[in-house]
């Protein structure tokens, strides 16, 4: 019988099987940031074992609350900096070269097919994208995971999705997405992978797959995993070529990773893509989603672009190909966060941010800020936000407010409209 | 080890995620203590106050499907166990809450639809109580006169984890 991308995985990494169903696996990398670390860090130190298991796999970074915005949140970036030079943990990423962990990670070169990686945030699941296994976790894995390197996890089930066809105009990674979740449901892949296959993903880049898998969590998804290809191959190259011949070679050592054509599966779930339209949430829930022909003219004080699921380049690009010319409606607020300092540097240099903020957009440093309401963007009670982000629960961008997620062209059509808006029109 | 039970808080909504358990905007506090007051500060639900005698009293939660949803952060069992609830008793959770559950000593119990529809018979009870034991598997649910025994099942290392009193000390000694 074939294996699944993670059945392979978890094989390769299986230090033992200390109680039937749990499997302890050794770990390729333990990604920090300064909310959920500095607890495991104070922890350690009280326990008597501040110790790191690999300086060289331990991969931190302030991207939260950045700079500080008050003196807790600046004990917080303290705490980790502190560690991260007290363990001399080389890739420790501070002001001025921090972005948002799940898109500055991959950036670096850091994830790679066959990994199994964790972090103290459910957003994890998005390196899964290089065909690693990668899991949110919380602060007591986290610790252990920093102290040991490894981690304890169910043998999760796998669900395949075969997604297939062309993209119609307006529709991207992001509504695939949110249109699986509303069919799955919040809670449709809990405790299971979701492997995505088909032509339409073999034909997304890489960021456009790291936004599809960004949100497995949101349907309960242990982690979203892409099967690694020449797509792939050719986003790690400047990182591995060192390390292989060619890139036939490199293609051809990541492809141990890739499914058989014989595993088995929990579920099998076809998606055609063509049927799509720009999709867009409108309750409290991601699985409450609707297409823009519903939700146009829905009333929108702020629009957000940006986070781990949508402030990568390409984002960027679509939203500045919309609002290219155009302004924002006098009704609405426009805030722009380039995911990472290399995203906001080609943005510059592309012009991107010259459109932006001739839309009216206020273009911030590179942060998560608004998208989990803390700061950088909060919204008002009673206020609605259109957003490039990942969760629409009441109350996560300020208390009170409202979140529609959305593709970045959808939130750009909807910036110059100052309502939902159809990004197909400006296409 | 912890005992496990007391007074319930009756949760009668599925998903209720992290955000709800306890907001970002107190992610900033240091030590589980300070989270204290702000337990489940953004849950609406109808009769729900999350500064009542109820959420005071509560030892154990008893909600329904896809409990602790959403975000990773453990200070969602963190603001729990400061305000003396350690068992959470759903249909089904999201498996980070789950494992911090665990991780952290506390328990995670699943029961079927059936024996949750049964157990919130009890809800309008104001001296609604649990017994909890690990190690036989069983709940009791006293609700007055009423008095009802349920069986579940936590995995072995769960119940190692519970125990043990959690995670960290049990994974540096083995690996
Ligand atoms: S951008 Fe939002 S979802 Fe992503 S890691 Fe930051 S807070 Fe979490």
């Amino acid at each position: 019988m074939g294996k699944t991308t993670a059945e392979k995985i978890f094989d390769a990494h299986l230090v033992n099987e200390p109680f039937p169903g749990t499997k302890v696996l050794r770990l390729d990398a333990v990604l920090c940031h300064e909310i959920t670390t500095p607890i495991a860090i104070d922890d350690l130190i009280r326990r008597g074992k501040d110790r790191v298991f690999d300086p060289s796999k331990i991969k931190a970074v302030i991207d939260h609350v950045t700079p500080s915005k008050d003196t807790k949140t600046a004990t917080q970036a303290k705490i980790l900096r502190d560690w991260a030079r007290r363990h001399d943990i080389k890739d420790f990423f501070d002001i001025g070269a921090n972005g948002v962990c799940h898109a500055l990670f991959p950036e670096r070169g850091f994830i790679r097919p066959g990994y199994t990686v964790i972090m103290g945030d459910s957003h994890t699941c998005t390196h899964g994208a290089f065909g690693a296994f990668a899991a949110g976790i919380g602060t007591t894995d986290l610790e252990v995971g920093i102290l040991k390197g490894v981690c304890a996890f169910r043998q999760p089930k796998t669900i395949k999705f075969n997604v297939n066809g062309a993209l119609p105009k307006g529709v991207y990674a992001k509504d695939v997405i949110l249109h699986i979740i509303g069919r799955i449901g919040v809670n449709g892949a809990t405790d299971r992978v979701m492997e995505f296959h088909g032509s339409t993903i073999d034909g997304m880049t890489m960021e456009s797959r790291m936004t599809l898998c960004n949100m497995a969590i949101e349907a309960g998804g242990t982690s979203g995993i892409c099967q690694p290809d020449m797509t792939t191959v050719d986003y790690l190259w400047p990182f591995i070529q060192g390390e292989f011949a060619s890139k036939e070679a490199a293609l051809a050592d990541y492809s141990q990773w890739r499914a058989d054509a014989d595993a088995e599966y929990d579920q099998t779930i076809e998606i055609d893509v063509t049927v799509m339209e720009p999709t867009i949430t409108f309750g409290y829930k991601p699985d409450q989603v609707k297409t823009v022909s519903e939700l146009a003219g829905t009333r929108l004080d702020q629009i957000y672009i940006g986070s781990c699921t949508n402030g990568r380049l390409e984002d960027l690009r679509i939203a500045a190909q919309i609002l290219k010319g155009r302004k924002l409606a006098p009704n609405v607020r426009g805030i722009l966060s380039p995911a990472t300092p290399a995203i906001f540097k080609d943005a510059t240099k592309e012009g991107l941010i010259d459109i932006f903020m001739e839309a009216g957009f206020c273009v911030t440093n590179p942060t998560c800020g608004a998208c989990l309401g803390m700061s950088n963007g909060v919204l008002a009670e009673g206020e609605v936000c259109a957003s490039t982000t990942n969760r629409n629960f009441m109350g996560r961008m300020g208390k009170g407010g409202m979140v529609h997620l959305m593709s970045p062209a959808t939130a750009a059509a909807s910036a110059i409209e100052g309502m939902i808006a159809d990004p197909r029109k400006y296409l | 080890m912890k005992a496990f039970g007391g007074p319930v808080l009756f949760l009668d909504r599925s998903d209720i995620n992290t955000d709800e358990i306890i907001p970002a905007k107190y992610l900033t506090e240091i030590t589980k203590e300070d989270l204290k007051p702000y337990i489940l500060e953004d849950l609406k639900l109808p009769g729900f106050d999350p500064n009542g005698p109820k959420t005071k009293s509560a030892r154990v939660i008893v909600s329904r499907a896809n409990f602790g949803c959403g975000s990773s952060r453990e200070h969602a069992p963190w603001v729990f166990e400061v305000n003396g609830i350690t068992a959470v008793i759903a249909e089904s959770f999201a498996r980070i809450f789950r494992q911090n559950m665990f991780n952290c000593g506390m328990a995670a119990i699943e029961l079927p639809k059936a024996d949750l529809d049964l157990i919130f018979s009890h809800a309008n009870n104001e001296n609604a109580t649990m017994n909890i034991d690990i190690e036989a598997g069983t709940l009791t649910m006293n609700g007055g006169d009423k008095q009802k025994t349920f069986s579940f099942e936590i995995s072995p290392f769960d119940k190692a984890l519970v125990l043990a009193g959690g995670w960290v000390d049990y994974a540096d000694l083995k690996y």
